[in-house]
């Protein structure tokens, strides 16, 4: 039973919720301090964010940078557009991958949902080409695995055409 | 008129979605393809007729070459990007809630 739900609507939209077991100041601390964003937005296992500013202001600045620890990494900038403190942050992203994916409109609200928090996060669905420069990327753990399983399934003999 | 079973189980396979996940930057041939998956060619043909039946991929004839494409509307392309998206945001949201239990046994101080 998964806590995350994602579903497209429209043509524009993803929308995802996911419940925390905190309160919604505490949930909402961790998605705009810098310190905190650090310790959990990061990606596949063994990626690091070495950079990350987050000035928690409307027009502030947002610039994540993330490393693999072997020379791959790529980066994020984006500015705050709204923030109603602990309830909700609206802000715009791109990735660079090293060009600018065109803009991400992010809606996030948090809301008390008995002792915890229902978050609901609606994001612009990017075009088809930005999602295949992102599926390239090196953030595509569904990538890495598929090429762990090839080496496996290489070894093992069984690709033999 | 295809049947969503097949487009479901073509894209079942990771294999099969990294594939995809290639053409989506672009036209390729199978020994192109071949190349990055340390597959042999007879290996990646049958990925690529099941991504075909499944009408996910084209392809064209160009003298003895069969380079694929991924098809329009991109449907694959869509469903492997989501897939991911949502098992990187699971990979966090997992790691927010170990950090969040900390901050509120901190508080609770």
């Amino acid at each position: 039973m998964s806590k995350l739900t994602l579903k497209t609507e429209g043509d524009r939209w993803v929308v995802v919720t996911r419940r925390f077991a905190a309160p919604s100041e505490t949930v909402f601390r961790a998605h705009t301090e810098p310190k905190l964003i650090q310790k959990w937005l990061l990606g596949p296992g063994g990626w690091t964010m070495p950079v990350c500013i987050s000035e928690a202001k409307p027009g502030g600045k947002i610039r994540f940078e993330w490393s693999d620890g072997q020379g791959n990494g790529f980066h994020l900038t984006g500015e705050y557009v709204e923030l109603d403190p602990f309830r909700r942050i609206v802000h715009v992203e791109r990735m660079h991958l090293p060009d600018p994916t065109p803009d991400n409109q992010v809606e996030t609200r948090f809301e008390p949902d008995g002792d915890g928090t229902l978050m609901t996060m609606r994001m612009t669905l990017p075009d088809a080409e930005t999602r295949a420069a992102m599926l390239a990327t090196g953030m595509d753990q569904g990538m890495e695995a598929s090429y762990a399983r090839l080496e496996e399934m290489v070894g093992a003999g069984e690709m033999a055409g | 008129m295809r049947g969503l079973d097949a487009t479901f189980s073509a894209l079942s396979d990771p294999t099969r979605r990294a594939i995809l996940a290639r053409l989506s930057l672009g036209e390729a041939t199978v020994m192109e393809l071949a190349q990055p998956f340390a597959m042999t060619q007879p290996a990646v043909s049958r990925h690529l007729k099941v991504l075909e039946s499944a009408g996910l991929i084209t392809r064209r004839i160009e003298g003895s070459k069969r380079p694929c494409r991924i098809a329009p509307h991109g449907i694959a392309e869509l469903d492997a990007w989501l897939s991911q998206l949502k098992s990187a945001l699971t990979r966090n949201y997992e790691r927010l809630d170990q950090l969040l239990a900390e901050m509120t046994t901190e508080e609770e101080r």
